[in-house]
């Protein structure tokens, strides 16, 4: 496989991203206020490693995965492939790069047509990528079943005739048909049985390995995505709350968010607790959120400060970043 | 209080017979917080279900067993006796609040219908006790609550208005089926808390039934693992957990992922949870099973005793020991 390799072994960095969804209202539909589902973030993925967003729903991180394949505009901000700014790009012109960027999602059986056999399903992204040869695509379908560990008889079958974790295995093949250098895993495992999801895990782990694939892996399980990240950004209504080496990021927490999401996992392994009063109430609405620290709402170490000063992200030391003025100080 | 046995549920298509339990037997002591574990399509909703006859038959059929609530098997009972027991002596709470919550009436209504179909009381006196289910539940100035409609509170809260409907008769047991699956986990956290409150709180039994060995370990006292149909191993929580003698039991513990487990492969268990209604001869779990020797294939595997309510359905790890 050959790829273009920039200088740096950063093969996306997002900058500065903004995405406001707006509500609208009434008979004429006038908006009323707007949601910020992603208010300016910022995220670096290098090449062959795995970015793990966590947070809870509505928190914005499936907005991200869409922004950064395009499948949503950004209202600011770039996103960078290689080190070129993808912002300005036409349809046309982003066509060699959809190539290198796949997703996968929740649930594939939303994804996969009913209607085609799997071979189809799968042959079709060859098609789109210019492989013509009728009998080279077959050969190739039969190579990516192989590679996501189903029989190439597969290829004949429909979809409801797989289970859940064969299903998603399909899904792994087809994002996989054009070579792609990274893949956006849209909470791949959450929908998986305890067996069947490790099976899932491990597959994307030895896939990773074999073809030096990158990971932005979104999920809600601080398990999973402890598991198989290297980095970890955690996220809350719209901005990156904390973000660290996953090492750092388990022995050493800061944000009061992210220390309470580790507290709140019912852990399996006994002393593996930390303290902290859990949160009460819900994840607020990220409808018109008042000024200050977005986590303001639900922080049992609020102070006066985080209602009236927005704060960015600090590093408090190399690749650790926090979003918290109590962290932080003066 | 609660006893389950050799219950059989099969389901009867046109073609085949899923066997969707096949012979469980479990039991909830007073005050007991019991968990039955296992992965999708292996019966422990159905069994939730048929406590409390709410299979759907046909295509369900009670092939055998029993279920016994302080000795009298509610099997034998009909419809109208069986209004007497649900809900006022075994609730239920369900996965989906926003299904099992009716759209169209306020929080208060299905609260008091829930309260009224068991007792006679005063207009006062009902709104008096849904406001002290809601409070008792944790849902915030409880009053203004009431005319609220589902759609108007949050996954959690609804959650919290079922809980307080399945409170509302004071039942001795309660079967919650997989009441956190919906929810983030900060809520999730909540929510257990409250169970484990309310169970201390008002003395009842818990059957709470999961897939997430995680949460498990949080609240059980005793654990039912299932497969296919039926228990393969029980025992306290700490047995379960650090000491499990079934060979499917340790699978399920090893494949759980964290963060300690980082760096080499995740365990995993091999193929599929066999079909319902094409279940393998002999074991359900030896096409699966590393430790599978020959006899696994022919002989339905006994429980085997390992003192102190620790039972397991597996010879081979018995005989190694």
């Amino acid at each position: 496989m050959k790829k273009h390799r920039s200088s740096s072994n950063i093969i996306l960095a997002v900058e500065g991203l903004k995405k406001y969804f707006p509500v609208r209202r009434g008979f004429l539909q006038s908006v009323i206020g707007w949601i910020k589902a992603v208010d300016g973030v910022d995220l670096t993925i290098h090449q062959g490693k795995t970015l793990g967003l966590v947070g809870e729903s509505g928190c914005g991180k499936s907005t991200i995965g869409r922004l950064i394949l395009k499948l949503l505009e950004p209202d600011e901000g770039r996103v960078m492939y290689h080190g070129q700014d993808m912002s300005g790009l036409s349809d046309e012109a982003m066509k060699p790069l959809r190539k290198e960027m796949q997703i996968i999602f929740q649930d594939p059986y939303g994804s996969l047509n009913p209607r085609m056999t799997v071979g189809q399903s799968i042959e079709e992204g060859l098609r789109t990528v210019g492989m013509k040869g009728h009998g080279e695509r077959k050969k190739k379908v039969a190579h990516l079943l192989e590679m996501v560990r189903l029989r190439p008889e597969a290829a004949a079958f429909y979809p409801h005739q797989f289970s859940g974790g064969q299903r998603q295995r399909i899904g792994i093949a087809r994002a996989l048909g054009v070579d792609p250098s990274l893949i956006i895993c849209d909470e791949p495992v959450s929908a998986l049985d305890v067996s069947i999801q490790s099976q899932i895990i491990n597959l994307l782990k030895e896939l990773q390995n074999q073809l030096g694939l990158s990971y932005l892996f979104i999920s809600h399980d601080l398990n999973v995505v402890g598991y198989l990240s290297d980095t970890i950004a955690v996220m809350y209504l719209g901005h990156i709350m904390e973000y660290a080496p996953a090492e750092v990021f388990y022995d050493n927490p800061l944000h009061p968010y992210t220390l309470a999401l580790l507290s709140a996992i019912p852990s399996s392994e006994p002393g593996d607790r930390h303290t902290l009063p859990s949160l009460a109430g819900d994840v607020p609405s990220p409808f018109n959120p008042p000024p200050g620290c977005k986590f303001q709402g639900r922080c049992p170490l609020v102070e006066d400060r985080c209602r009236k000063e927005e704060i960015s992200l600090y590093p408090v030391r190399a690749e650790h970043l926090v979003r918290c003025w109590k962290v932080i100080g003066d | 209080m609660l006893s389950v046995q050799d219950l059989k549920i099969y389901f009867i298509g046109d073609r085949s017979v899923a066997r969707a339990l096949d012979g469980a037997s479990y039991e909830v002591r007073t005050g007991e917080t019991v968990c039955l574990v296992g992965e999708s399509g292996c019966g422990k909703t159905v069994s939730a279900l048929a406590i409390l006859g709410i299979v759907p038959q046909p295509p369900g059929k009670v092939m055998g067993g029993k279920v016994l609530l302080d000795g009298q098997n509610l099997l034998d009972l009909d419809e109208e006796e069986m209004q007497q027991v649900r809900g006022k002596r075994i609730a239920m709470v369900f996965q989906e609040p926003m299904t099992s919550l009716n759209p169209v009436f306020t929080i208060e209504d299905q609260i008091s219908e829930a309260i009224m179909v068991h007792e006679k009381a005063g207009a006062n006196e009902i709104r008096k006790r849904c406001i002290q289910l809601l409070r008792d539940v944790g849902i915030p100035s409880p009053e203004e609550r009431l005319k609220d409609y589902p759609h108007q509170l949050s996954g959690g809260q609804r959650q919290r208005v079922m809980i307080a409907m399945a409170l509302a008769c004071n039942p001795d047991v309660m079967i919650a089926d997989e009441p956190t699956t919906a929810l983030d986990v900060t809520v999730q956290a909540q929510i257990l808390r409250l169970f484990q409150e309310l169970q201390q709180t008002k003395r009842m039994s818990l059957l709470y039934i999961t897939h997430d060995l995680g949460v498990v370990a949080n609240i059980a006292d005793r654990i039912y693992v299932m497969y296919a149909g039926i228990i393969v191993e029980q025992g306290d929580t700490s047995h379960i957990f650090q000491d499990s003698r079934h060979p499917y039991t340790q699978g399920l513990l090893a494949s759980l992922p964290s963060r300690t487990k980082r760096g080499g492969a995740l365990h995993s268990i091999p193929g599929l949870v066999p079909d319902p209604s094409d279940k393998p001869l002999g074991c359900p779990f030896h096409p699966r099973c590393s430790f599978a020797v020959k006899s696994c294939k022919i002989k339905f595997p006994e429980m085997y005793d390992y003192g102190e309510g620790h039972v397991s359905r597996c010879p081979v790890l018995y005989n190694k020991k």
